[in-house]
């Protein structure tokens, strides 16, 4: 129901809203839960596992209750808070959790076999037979529980993340937080005020009519330029060093616009923070606490005060405390009749305009689909009074939850009945006002500006003059409810459906530690993370292990505060947003030519060049195979990491890095070496080319390009600091393309327009067409090959100019699928190879480690077990039969159970050689070296192919390298 | 025989958005200078034949149209010239591999928020940053607080385009909403 001339909506924008299905009116200011309440909508949702029938509980981020699907253009949200989910124009909104309806959910009848359904019931009742868990009770059960659903569909929707900085991060902006970044702010920090709703001042706005002096404090933070604030923005984690985790919602609360993000995921980084989050009301436990139109007396007074909207016309408060009666008389002072307070304290004060029940309890309530009546009990007699909103305060939780997500533990205070921050427990974070503990409004205020002082000490700025505004003092008076004893079902988490039985049960079965309590209930599981139930669920487990709450402890809070979606947390990693995509400089002219493209360390390269009348790749592949073996090929090689390393120390440097000597190599020359990490594995292979007598080029493979200059720059600073070498990355600087077949010297001769006179392993420079660039003889395909390098700007148009020479002469391009097909006839290694768990000796180059001087890894390298017959090596496989092989088969010996202990290895490399005519693989077989021409099998059990294979050396190709060197 | 034809990293147009302009600049001639060990003021010295020194870590340099940008440990990039000859330092030709892209107006500070990490909060003329824009590799040099030249390698420059002009949309979205 609306009351007329209370709340902070703009009752001149009204809205139209829907809630499945139904169109109702709203105003802007209104948020989904205040909207429902406004058009006397209680029943807004369905418990987790019972099906039970709930309403609104809270008006903050903390609700268990009413979370709905939001339904957009492109997206299906489910479990959002509609406390927290403004209206706006067009927003539809759907209850879940429920079939066919939320008025008629069948599957309520888990209410009615609640006997049944108590803590640890999955665990007990679905073990046998076994089988049976994951086929039928396991889909069964989530069926019937849950939340919402995901629509299935990828998240479409526009997200973003952000960092910022500041000197001083506040968090939350009531009267504790407001004035802390006031001094701050006036001090000159740079402050960023950071609040979950949707405009500042927190419990200012909650509590009554907001104080005149709001509106001037928040018109000077507005004026300040070092003041940032920002609302709707939720404070989720804090992490090391100052950094803290916030969501934002930019969107959500507006109808959608193209390119605005619904969401941003900021991470703040401060020098200081003021944890000003304020308190969070507790609940009291008593049977049927969880009826639709039962909610806290707190939330009662933010609906009244910032919507103007109250959820009954009979109300009736139920507390052990003081606080409820501001609830009392303000919604006295609206016109509203509050028929009684049943205030659990026998000293309880009169209250004038109501009756108050000193020393009463409310022990039940009725109305399932929303509250009728309460049964109250004063000493031994009971009676009843009609209402349909009853208001809860069992007292006040500080919000400590951030205090804790760097592994600190809060301390209970027996004066407050309540965990507060311990200090310290995040650096450079200070707690102040209701978050530590201090209630009163003056309290906040003066617990906000010593906050701020203490802070603006530590970052050596001065505190400026700051009077505090003329505030309420009242006292804090309570003494502790947890539970009121009754025969049916209490609830302490509404979230998850657990009830003071369920935590009782807990301890009698032993599980009375509160960690493990948690998981056998599965309270403070839920979305709301127990913020609701926590801390009465631990005094429930007090009373039943007969401890106190201090001794009993408290679960740990984690990260986040409230809930971030992933996408938030993910924005803009969506599909190719994943990473980023790395073009060659031929990339346009291999798409041109309807070459598909393989993803190589974040590299685009092209698969094949397929011709006209090529209907598979295999096709193409073979024809470029053929090609490179009888003409001559051209690949774009640009891809490979390029290290250029100079200084007097640098062959030294090669010599410590690589396995085999480079010192001695003469100017002018290329020699291939082999890396190892320091615990004697191989790291990476390459060819390093003496261009200087002081410059030397390394080249990398593609995927381990970065890993290798990683691994240099650690040798470098931890081993030879002192030394005369300095290395640069120069991959992309260069475009280099290989030329590769027996025709490969006579297309270079036409690019350059005289024949090269380079040797196997040699480079020189050279002109082409009055580019400089560098030319190198070296091979991956076996046949006599080159390699051009010019600046990454002319690579295309020297890439189009060999493909126009190599067509010429009878040959073209090649892709990646060649290159390999190429390189495995060739016995040559790939990270397919080097995986990172082969040694030199797996792959037969145990002999490139010099014996004349030290390397990284030789030491480990000869290690026990690092060689030897036991060692899986590098072998050749060549099907007896025509035959297609997998790569990931596994080998095992003829006749030989196929079981996982038989395996004697596994095949990491296969292509088809046109050149062999036959399926070729590379692989590694325990003591494979050994074992040339035995026949061994190949069984690859996810693609069924078992093939009998020979057992051959790696290098199926041209074994003497007369090609090579040609 | 003709010469090969140079081609910029993208060859796009000028990007506006609001106040915001992202641009790809022209190539520039660009060297790497690492002074070998304990030769940082003997490379100074070199340099002070173009009225340069070796930059103080995030810091760079002008003169006569010659920048020499700090760009990690013990190295700096020369942009626009040659270094002088026989300096006690690794020099290579990083020209061809980096991509250099304008941001320049009010809020380009809020667009880098979404890709950098660095606090730019006090940024001013001369800073120089080695960082990340995204997962992509980054050297940020200040021209004035909302001016800034950002290089990555060449060949993720469509990314860095993208990525920039998709926190540019962003930003620009937000500021039509409020």
């Amino acid at each position: 129901m609306r009351i007329d001339g209370k709340g902070r909506i703009d009752r001149t924008r009204p809205v139209t809203f829907t809630f499945d299905g139904k169109a109702y009116p709203a105003y802007r200011g209104d948020t989904l839960a205040s909207a429902l309440i406004a058009n006397d909508v209680r029943l807004v949702g369905r418990s987790f596992k019972y099906h039970r029938p709930r309403g609104i509980l809270t008006a903050g981020s903390e609700e268990p209750n009413a979370l709905v699907e939001i339904v957009g253009p492109a997206n299906v949200t489910p479990n959002t808070r509609a406390t927290v989910q403004e209206v706006f124009e067009g927003l539809v909104a759907r209850s879940q959790n429920r079939w066919p309806s939320l008025g008629l959910d069948l599957m309520a009848v888990n209410d009615l076999a609640a006997p049944f359904f108590s803590a640890g019931f999955y665990y007990k009742t679905f073990m046998w037979p076994r089988r049976f868990w994951e086929g039928l009770y396991e889909p069964m059960i989530r069926r019937a529980a849950g939340l919402g659903r995901l629509s299935g569909r990828h998240d479409e929707g526009v997200y973003e993340k952000a960092w910022a900085h500041c000197d001083l991060l506040v968090i939350g902006s009531g009267p504790a937080g407001l004035m802390a970044a006031l001094a701050a702010g006036r001090a000159g920090a740079d402050v960023i005020l950071a609040d979950e709703g949707a405009e500042p001042g927190g419990r200012l706005l909650s509590d009554g009519d907001a104080p005149a002096w709001l509106g001037e404090v928040l018109a000077e933070l507005e004026s300040l330029p070092n003041v940032r604030v920002m609302t709707r923005t939720t404070v989720t984690g804090a992490y090391d060093d100052g950094t803290f985790g916030a969501l934002e919602r930019v969107g959500l609360h507006r109808r959608p616009r193209p390119n605005l993000p619904r969401e941003c995921f900021w991470r703040i980084v401060a020098r200081r923070s003021i944890l000003a989050a304020g308190a969070l009301e507790r609940p009291i436990a008593f049977q049927n606490n969880d009826r639709p139109g039962i909610m806290m007396a707190g939330a009662l007074s933010a609906y009244l005060n910032r919507y103007g909207v109250v959820p009954g016309k009979a109300i009736t408060l139920f507390a052990n405390n003081d606080g409820a009666r501001q609830t009392a008389r303000g919604l006295m002072a609206a016109g509203l009749t509050v028929s009684a307070i049943i205030d659990s304290r026998e000293d309880a004060p009169d209250e004038p305009g109501t009756t108050v029940h000193k020393g009463a309890v409310v022990i039940d309530a009725k109305g399932r689909h929303g509250l009728t009546e309460i049964t109250v009990r004063k000493g031994a007699g009971e009676f009843r009074i009609a209402t349909d909103c009853l208001g809860l305060s069992g007292g006040w939780n500080p919000s400590v939850h951030l205090t804790c997500h760097l592994n600190g533990r809060p301390r209970w205070s027996d004066d407050l009945a309540a965990f507060v921050p311990s200090e310290g427990a995040v650096p450079g974070m200070v707690a102040a006002g209701a978050a530590n503990g201090s209630f009163s409004t003056h309290g906040c205020l003066a617990a906000g500006l010593a906050a701020a002082a203490q802070s603006l000490a530590a970052l050596g700025m001065t505190v400026p003059e700051v009077a505090l505004p003329a505030a309420e003092d009242a006292p804090y008076r309570l003494s502790p409810l947890w539970a009121v004893p009754g025969r049916k079902r209490a609830w302490l988490d509404f979230a998850n459906d657990v009830t003071v039985k369920d935590v009782a049960l807990s301890a009698q079965e032993g599980y009375r530690s509160v960690e493990h309590m948690k998981r056998y209930t599965t309270q403070g599981m839920a979305p709301d993370q127990g913020k609701n139930s926590n801390v009465a669920a631990l005094a429930v487990l007090a009373d039943a292990t007969g401890r106190g709450i201090a001794e009993t402890g408290t679960t740990t809070f984690r990260p986040p505060y409230t809930p971030v979606s992933i996408a938030a947390m993910g924005a803009g990693g969506r599909a190719e947003g994943f990473a980023p995509q790395r073009f060659l400089t031929s990339d346009q002219a291999s798409r041109d030519r309807g070459a598909p493209m393989i993803e190589a360390g974040l590299w685009y390269r092209p698969g094949y060049f397929p011709k006209p009348g090529e209907t598979t790749w295999r096709q193409a592949c073979d024809r470029e195979v053929v090609m490179v073996r009888s003409s001559v090929g051209v690949t774009d090689v640009s891809t490979l990491g390029k290290i250029d390393i100079q200084g007097k120390d640098a062959g030294r440097f090669l010599d410590l890095v690589y396995t085999n000597t480079f010192s001695t190599l003469p100017v002018g020359r290329a020699r291939y070496g082999l890396m190892l990490r320091e615990d004697g594995h191989v790291l990476d292979d390459g060819t390093t080319a003496r261009l200087a007598e002081d410059h030397w080029l390394m080249t990398t493979t593609t995927a381990a390009a970065g890993l290798v200059m990683r691994h240099l720059d650690f040798v470098q600073q931890a081993f030879c600091a002192g030394w005369d070498v300095r290395f640069i990355s120069v991959t992309e600087a260069w475009a280099q393309f290989a030329v590769a077949g027996p025709v490969a010297r006579d297309l270079i001769a036409s690019a350059l327009g005289h024949t090269p006179g380079l040797p196997f392993m040699g480079c020189m420079d050279v002109t082409i067409q009055g580019v400089a660039g560098r030319l190198f003889r070296i091979s991956f395909s076996g046949e006599e090959g080159y390699e051009i390098a010019v600046p990454t700007r002319f690579g295309e148009a020297l890439f189009r100019d060999l493909t126009a020479r190599a067509e010429t002469m009878g040959g073209g391009l090649y892709g990646m699928e060649a290159l390999n097909v190429l390189r495995i006839e060739k016995g040559f290694i790939t990270h397919a190879e080097i995986h990172g768990r082969t040694t030199a000796f797996d792959i037969g180059m145990d002999k490139m480690i010099s014996p004349k001087k030290d390397c990284i890894g030789k030491a480990a390298a000869a290690r026990p077990g690092m060689t030897g017959p036991e060692r899986e090596q590098l072998v050749g496989l060549k099907p007896l039969t025509d035959s297609a092989l997998t790569a990931g088969a596994h080998l095992f010996a003829q006749g030989a159970d196929l079981t996982r202990e038989n395996s004697s290895g596994y095949v990491t490399s296969v292509g088809y050689s046109p050149t062999l005519g036959s399926f070729l693989a590379l692989g590694f077989l325990r003591n494979g070296r050994a074992r040339q021409g035995e026949t061994i099998r190949l069984v690859d059990r996810l693609r069924g192919v078992d093939v009998l294979c020979l057992v051959t050396d790696p290098v199926f190709h041209d074994p003497t390298g007369e090609k090579l060197r040609a | 025989m003709p010469d090969l034809i140079a081609k910029p990293a993208l060859g796009t147009m000028p990007l506006n958005l609001g106040q915001i302009v992202l641009t790809e600049a022209p190539m520039l001639e660009t060297h790497s200078i690492q002074p070998y060990p304990g030769q940082e003021k003997a490379v100074s010295k070199a340099l002070k034949e173009i009225g340069l020194a070796f930059p103080k870590p995030n810091t760079w340099l002008e003169k006569a149209g010659l920048r020499i940008v700090w760009t990690g440990r013990e190295q700096a990039f020369l942009l626009g010239g040659v270094p002088p000859a026989g300096m006690p330092a690794a020099v290579t030709d990083q020209s061809d591999g980096w991509v250099t892209l304008t941001l320049e107006g009010p809020g380009a500070r809020d667009v880098l928020a979404r890709l950098v990490p660095l606090d730019l909060r006090h940024v001013k003329k001369g800073d120089a940053a080695r960082s990340g824009l995204g997962h992509m590799p980054l050297i940020l040099i200040t021209e004035a607080p909302d001016s800034f030249r950002l290089m990555t390698f060449r060949s993720m420059a469509r990314t860095a385009w993208h990525e920039i002009h998709d926190a540019m949309t962003k930003v620009e979205a937000r500021r039509a909403a409020s």
